[in-house]
């Protein structure tokens, strides 16, 4: 429920925030540029996750996101070959444009039809808590499939990426 | 005439300054003032209050660094302007605000000038969940562990920032080089934490300082494991100079602020010194009890114990930069992937099976705190003796060849001929292969 004047205005500004962003990502020119602005979309849905009063995801979400996953993408570019060459004019625009467009329809129809149920709790009660009582009590089996999975690709990683042993000094 | 301090009713009690900042709440409120005012009011005085130490602190320790540096390596330090040159770091502001700020002209502006800003943010927000005494923690968050360690990795963007917008070399080398470490580092920083979390059973620093009041502990008693690694790890992850290959002067000139001036290497220059005292703070809390000590923080105000506390830590990482020579990047990256992440995990472990037992068995605690500190304090010695003795590369004197580099086939070219003779040596020019 939001009552509050000042959580509304909250909400529109990193809204608008996120939103330009997340555009800016698609219309810049240059990669890094556009990680950049995918880095600071990350920092407003982690600030939208604060309205919402979930502490523990929004931290997560800056940690994960926009500490680890922007600095991936960061050493993906510099490791692509022509990443300094900027994005060129392509025949897919059209195509992508008309698909993005139904995406963004389909979401924004199920957002409006769906029934959303609405917490009554007060803002802020422990979230790390019992989000971690649940991954170790319920839901054990599937956080740890998940655990092993990931286990997994690095480990596939690790073999993608290891150099022949070569065998000049052993 | 209303009195201010709760404790003794004299408006001059220092002894928990959140009793004076409630007293001005409750006024206010008495006189009419809507809540959003308060909160507004009670936020702009805690930042206020965070961001006058950073100010304070940015400048005296300059002074404390350097002086100390050249005591520890029998020079004097800045001794000239002022008192035992106190004046000195007051100085060299005002010099670097006077500098003309260069730029790059193929740099891309607005990367370039927002780096330095945007790194200093993570160490000044850092501070707002540090518990400065009993109740003064200007945002007590449940998950402040948590917090910590997302506002310092989100330093890396910005030092890649300065590096790739700088448009040189040197500043890409060094900024590749920060991302390489950061990367290591991270996991035995976070597996490290993770162990003092286990045995407080909560991310809230209040909770951890609580949790080393109750049971009359500090934390590096219980945790001697943890705060090594975490620790070597962080002390990479602030670029001082035992690891500080990010901006190593004798090989990559500046690092990623090669190319900054005036102001803008100011700012790069005071955030280090922010984040170094950031990260002394919250050892100071995690592993020393921050306000806490016995019971001293009865008489004395917890801010000051706990600031004497950061200031114990801080010496510890000027003592590291004094004395040690500066690793090489792949001794740096063996060292946190082939030592500190496994110490990290073998505590971990060790941890978890100690807390399990201490919960399932419904013992008291008088007998598991000291267990576990002899346990835990034997543990780490054992395997630092360990790593030292047995898993360590053997020292070399002559070493063969750098590792990891591959064997280039330089060129043989005749030796110059010595001072005064005529050069004959020089072939005919196009011989060179360079």
């Amino acid at each position: 429920m939001i009552a509050d004047n000042g959580i509304v205005i909250a909400f529109w500004v990193l809204a608008a925030t996120t939103v330009g962003c997340a555009l800016m990502v698609a219309a810049v020119r240059e990669l890094i540029q556009a990680v950049l602005f995918l880095a600071l979309t990350f920092v407003g849905v982690a600030g939208i996750y604060i309205v919402l009063s979930a502490d523990f995801v929004a931290v997560v979400q800056v940690l994960i996101y926009a500490g680890a996953v922007a600095v991936l993408m960061t050493f993906a570019v510099m490791l692509t070959p022509s990443a300094d060459r900027r994005n060129s004019e392509t025949a897919f625009q059209a195509p992508a444009l008309v698909l993005a467009g139904m995406i963004t329809a389909i979401i924004v129809f199920v957002a409006y039809d769906t029934d959303w149920p609405i917490a009554d709790r007060a803002g802020f009660p422990a979230t790390a808590a019992s989000l971690g009582r649940a991954f170790l009590k319920p839901y054990v089996v599937p956080f740890e499939v998940a655990s092993v999975l990931l286990m997994t690709a690095m480990i596939g990683a690790i073999l993608l990426t290891k150099e022949e042993e070569e065998d000049e000094h052993a | 005439m209303p009195t201010l301090g709760l404790i003794t009713g004299y408006w001059f009690d220092i002894r928990d300054l959140s009793n004076l900042s409630r007293k001005i709440y409750e006024l206010l409120g008495d006189a009419g003032a809507p809540d959003w005012l308060i909160w507004v009011l009670s936020a702009l005085l805690g930042t206020l209050g965070i961001i006058s130490f950073i100010g304070a602190v940015a400048i005296v320790n300059i002074w404390v660094e350097r002086r100390v540096v050249g005591r520890m390596q029998s020079r004097l330090g800045p001794n000239r302007l002022g008192p035992f040159g106190l004046l000195q770091p007051v100085a060299d502001a005002i010099k670097l605000m006077q500098k003309e700020v260069l730029q790059p002209a193929s740099a891309p502006g607005l990367i370039f000038s927002a780096a330095p800003i945007l790194f200093t943010v993570p160490g000044i927000a850092l501070m707002a969940v540090l518990p400065w005494g009993r109740n003064m923690t200007l945002a007590d968050l449940d998950v402040g562990v948590l917090y910590i360690l997302g506002m310092s990795s989100l330093a890396a963007l910005s030092v890649f920032m300065a590096g790739y917008s700088s448009n040189s070399k040197y500043s890409l080398f060094g900024a590749m080089r920060v991302i390489a470490m950061l990367v290591s580092y991270e996991i035995p920083i976070v597996v490290a934490l993770l162990g003092v979390v286990l045995f407080a059973g909560t991310m809230n620093l209040q909770g951890i300082v609580l949790f080393q009041e109750t049971y009359w502990a500090p934390m590096v008693l219980l945790q001697p494991l943890a705060f090594l690694v975490y620790f070597f790890s962080v002390s990479a992850e602030l670029n001082r100079t035992p690891a500080d290959i990010a901006e190593a002067e004798s090989e990559i000139v500046g690092g990623y602020h090669t190319e900054y001036s005036g102001m803008k290497f100011g700012l790069f220059y005071a955030a280090e010194l922010i984040n170094a005292v950031a990260v002394s703070a919250i050892i100071a809390t995690l592993f020393l009890g921050g306000w806490w000590m016995y019971k001293l923080d009865e008489l004395v105000p917890g801010w000051m114990i706990y600031i004497g506390k950061i200031y114990a830590v801080y010496f510890l990482f000027v003592w590291t930069r004094g004395t040690l020579p500066r690793f090489r990047i792949d001794q740096l990256l063996n060292f946190a992937w082939k030592w500190l992440t496994p110490m990290a995990l073998i505590n971990v472990i060790v941890v978890a099976a100690e807390v399990l037992v201490w919960e399932e068995s419904g013992w008291s605690a008088g007998f598991f705190v000291p267990l576990y500190i002899a346990i835990n304090n034997l543990l780490a010695g054992a395997l630092v003796v360990l790593f030292v003795r047995v898993l360590a590369p053997k020292f070399q004197r002559f070493p063969v060849r750098p590792r990891f580099a591959p064997e280039i086939d330089v060129p043989s070219l005749p030796a110059p001929p010595l001072m005064g003779e005529p050069r004959t040596d020089l072939p005919a020019s196009g011989a060179y292969p360079i």
